[in-house]
């Protein structure tokens, strides 16, 4: 292993000090010469017609250069979904316009209206305070069963309906799970609500659009977690400017979680304004802004059935979900519910017959797009609550019902059209067994009734599809994109290397851990290997980082184009040596004649490719470099075991997590320091799910969790330390590394951990409450506890 | 527009600031300093915090104007000049106590807030304190243990990292 840190070792992270010491780079720090701001103007009611809107008075306002409304973008593109599902029938789904400023309609609260464009972001702001705009109230719909009913106001006029698909999955399933759950011993149902998230990574959106009326050159400045996809999104669909043309720069960006993957009105409105005006524009969202304008996330109600034999074996899964979309579709809003939802539903058990429906829904609140596991935390939270409430109706071990029916033999083709290639869940439980001291919970539970507090366990497992992949397979199922990822790794004449990764780090720490990847490769230290990321116009076209893919995908990448670095190395080691390249072993950064003490550093041979006075010119050209672009053949499937332990005051319905314990299987580990704050994170955001968070719109479709005083945020208070284990281990069999992903485990995994506790623990106060819809408040709780 | 002095971490700091600006602003817009972030709007998340005489403050929960004559420090100023961590900087490092970073100002500027007053706090009185500053990244595991490591605190006894 190279001296400071190679793979597997806890090498601390090297962005940390520009963070630390106020040096990072934000979007926000970025102030171009000459730059305007902007300032939105957005709805405050959640549907109704545009009737007017006038300008005069604002645009006669103080540092006014211009206002822009939705007829400015008439004949621009709108802003594009990047996924088409095709419903049960064999149809597409229903997809509307999305104009980048609201025209004829506006269809949510924080649709925008105008934009004000001033010298000072003040003024900008002022002046959109006098803009006056004339809006005829419609009926909103925020409710997805209320939508659907005949009659209902339609958010799209030009739709049939509110209903954006009806999908099933496998549709050819569907007779076979009905004659299961029919012919069953036992079947329990479950009926519940994955509650809408907002994501609220700490740095809020910005963006800033500049432009070079000399080279017609654009650049857009914005914090994504995906910039190639938005220069092709927005590039190509919205305003039309040819790659080459358009630079897209992402520089450090303050958390993501899914928010910032999908391409916004915001950076299409700076890149045309720039133009426009021959200016650089900048918006910067407030956290009141962006509670309107982020893509939120889950929003999902769900009745399942769960079915079993005599023997307690799980025979058929049948559900029904209603996915809400929002007004529009986000980028990935479509895949959510489907793909990344129904494919899930197997879940780490054997069960034979599973059919998934899901009817998207239009209604007038934000758009819903992917947050944090995106997907399948909606389908863990139904199947790992279901077998919870089957396993009290019957009358036996919830963790016995589990390990009886895990997928043991591998791979293993699911009824839900994936194959999980390896996973170990039977040791994935022992493990968590003992580090969450499951033994010990029943001498923990009398000295919180000691207190007069409930305590309650909760268990669960999760597996999650992570690396979204391959191409050919998601554009069949609809992705208007490949799913691939690229490296270059530019070894320079000294032997120091650069290595450009279409994936993007926004708290990841890729500037730490893929380095530890390549210096092992090579044997040299990882401080002479530096990450470049985040520049179109930099690192090769990549497809960004969610779904936990940046090792899985662009780390294989990486990986592929070292050994493109190596070999060719080698070749030049062997001129160098005037040795045969079959005879060249290359080890710890040295080049040796094997049998023989002749070798050649790393650094000999580096300078030899770009100083090439002895060098195989006629076999090969000068220089050191080389790209990978890398399109997996499976998906990874990641899997583990939680366990939660709360207090419950039975007084006041406070739920306390006490402890919780984390078993998971992420295959070959790069950087278990980077792996546990991974699954920390997670695992607040999850506890945050299942105890705090909730965003909650009225009738009206008014939001009324629109801040921090209301959107009650998971605080350090509100958590205990967590235990955390990696330690079980089956490496991916498709990817060079062996890696799976651990970015969105915690989150997976933890809400029906903590629900199966509030429920285990008011059943031990004698409460017959067999499910408690999430958040679970004080309010909830004490109210159950009256029921 | 009015003039405003005040010193910023060490050294003299003036600019012309209308009567609205707030110290984030005059901090991040007039001085250049980025390092203090904002993350709310509504004086809840913390990545905002400095230290104004002293004490710790939400710097966009004060006017530019009040800070008149103050000794203020933000995050900038943390660090020896020869660029050493202080002990909170450096045991967030050593602990991974930070994953996006846009948190990280306010969380050390108010951990060393915390340790002036308490040197020795327990795991309860870090995380009472770090009520005013959200992380959404960390989960607040390892701030929490930083902050513990700093006092000088054995943290190896704590849940598996």
């Amino acid at each position: 292993m190279p001296a400071d840190g190679g793979i597997g070792a806890a090498t601390p992270r090297r962005e940390d000090v520009r963070f630390l010491t106020g040096d990072g780079n934000y979007t926000d720090d970025i102030n171009v010469r000459g730059q305007a701001y902007v300032h939105f103007l957005r709805s405050d009611v959640a549907h109704g017609t545009l009737d007017k809107i006038d300008t005069q008075a604002a645009a006669a306002m103080p540092g006014v250069l211009r206002i822009f409304t939705g007829a400015d973008f008439e004949g621009v593109g709108g802003i594009p979904c990047g996924w088409q599902v095709t419903d049960k029938h064999g149809e597409p789904m229903q997809e509307p316009a999305h104009p980048v400023l609201a025209q004829g309609k506006v269809r949510h609260v924080g649709d925008p209206i105008a934009a004000v464009v001033a010298e000072t972001a003040a003024e900008a702001r002022d002046a959109a305070e006098a803009i006056e705009v004339e809006i005829s109230d419609l009926p909103a719909v925020t409710d997805m069963k209320a939508a659907l009913e005949d009659g209902a106001p339609k958010v799209h006029d030009d739709l049939s309906s509110n209903l954006c698909f009806d999908w099933g999955f496998v549709e050819e399933n569907k007779a076979a799970v009905d004659a299961a759950i029919e012919s069953a011993a036992h079947v329990t149902t479950l009926e519940l609500v994955n509650q809408r998230l907002v994501a609220n990574p700490m740095e809020p959106r910005v963006a800033v659009g500049d432009y070079s009326r000399a080279g017609d050159e654009h650049t857009l400045y914005t914090t994504s977690q995906n910039p190639h996809v938005i220069r092709l999104l927005m590039g190509a669909f919205v305003l039309g400017i040819p790659e080459h043309k358009l630079k897209v720069v992402a520089p450090d960006v303050g958390g993501g979680f899914g928010s910032k993957i999908y391409h916004y009105a915001e950076e299409a409105f700076v890149t045309f304004a720039a133009k426009a005006l021959n200016r650089p524009v900048k918006w910067t969202s407030s956290r009141s802004e962006a509670f309107l304008s982020d893509a939120q996330g889950r929003d999902h109600v769900t009745k399942i059935e769960l079915a079993l034999d005599a023997d307690n074996n799980f025979t058929a899964i049948r559900t029904e979900t209603y996915a809400n979309m929002g007004a529009y579709l986000s980028t990935f809003a479509p895949c959510v519910p489907t793909y990344l939802h129904g494919t899930l539903m197997a879940g780490n058990y054997k069960t034979p017959n599973i059919y998934v429906n899901v009817k998207a829904v239009f209604t007038n609140t934000v758009p819903v797009d992917a947050y944090r596991g995106a997907g399948r935390p909606e389908a863990t939270f139904q199947l790992e609550r279901v077998i919870d409430k089957a396993a009290r109706e019957l009358g036996v071990d919830p963790i016995a019902l589990r390990r009886q029916n895990f997928v043991t033999e591998f791979p293993y083709a699911t009824p839900v059209a994936v194959e999980y290639d390896t996973g170990d869940y039977t040791a994935t439980m022992d493990k968590l067994e003992e580090i969450a001291d499951l033994a010990g919970f029943e001498a923990r539970r009398k000295e919180s009734e000691k207190k007069g507090l409930l305590r309650g366990l909760g268990v669960n497992c999760y597996i999650e599809a992570c690396g979204i992949a391959p191409s050919a397979l998601v554009g069949a199922l609809g992705a208007r994109a490949g799913l691939y990822d690229a490296a270059t790794v530019r070894v320079n004449a000294t032997g120091s290397i650069s290595v450009m990764v279409g994936a993007h780090s926004h708290g990841q720490g890729h500037e730490t851990a893929f380095p530890q990847v390549v210096a092992e490769m090579l044997g040299i230290d990882a401080a002479q290997i530096d990450i470049v990321h985040g520049d179109t116009s930099k690192i090769p076209f990549g497809m960004g980082t969610y779904g936990s893919r940046s090792l899985a995908v662009c780390g294989s990448a990486m990986v592929k184009a070292t050994e493109k670095i190596i070999a060719k190395a080698r070749k030049i080691a062997a001129h160098l040596m005037e040795a045969a390249e079959a005879d060249i072993e290359f080890k710890d950064g040295q080049f040796t004649v094997a049998g023989t003490d002749k070798s050649v550093a790393w650094g000999d041979v580096t300078l030899a490719a770009y100083v090439p006075h002895n060098y195989p010119l006629d076999e090969i050209e000068p220089g050191l470099e080389e790209t990978a672009f890398y399109d997996p053949a499976n998906f990874t499937y990641p899997a583990g075991a939680y366990a939660c332990e709360v207090e419950l005051d039975p007084e006041t319905g406070k739920v306390t997590v006490a402890r919780f314990a984390a078993a998971d299987d992420f295959g070959n580990i790069i950087n278990p320091m980077i792996v546990d704050g991974q699954v920390h994170g997670g695992i607040a955001q999850g506890i945050g799910q299942a105890l705090l968070e909730h965003c909650v719109y009225d009738e009206n479709g008014q939001l009324l969790t629109g801040s921090y005083m209301d959107y009650a945020m998971p605080r350090a208070d509100d958590l205990p330390f967590y235990s955390v284990d990696h330690s079980c281990q089956t490496p991916c069999t498709h990817n060079p590394l062996g890696v799976k992903g651990c970015g969105e485990a915690g989150a997976i995994g933890s809400p029906p951990a903590v629900i199966n506790a509030v429920v285990d623990a008011l059943q031990s106060g004698g409460h017959n409450v067999t499910h408690i819809d999430m958040p679970a408040s004080p309010a909830r709780v004490w109210q159950a506890m009256q029921g | 527009m009015s003039q405003v002095s005040m010193t910023v971490n060490g050294k003299p700091a003036s600019g012309e600031i209308e009567g609205r600006t707030l110290l984030v602003d005059f901090l991040r817009e007039t001085l250049g300093l980025t390092g203090t972030h904002v993350g709310c709007d509504t004086s809840q998340c913390g990545a905002c915090v400095v230290h104004v005489d002293g004490r710790d403050v939400k710097a966009c929960a004060v006017f530019a104007a009040e800070c008149d004559g103050a000794e203020v420090v933000t995050i900038e100023g943390m660090a020896a000049p020869d660029g050493t961590l202080s002990a909170v900087q450096q045991a967030f490092q050593d602990h991974h106590g930070l994953q996006c970073g846009f948190c990280t100002p306010g969380m050390v500027m108010s951990a060393a807030a915390l340790l002036d007053q308490n040197p020795n706090p327990s795991e309860a009185e870090i995380r009472d304190y770090l009520e005013g500053n959200i992380c959404r990244c960390t989960g607040y595991h390892n701030i929490v243990k930083a902050i513990l490591a700093a006092s000088g605190q054995d943290v190896s006894k704590i849940a598996a990292e």
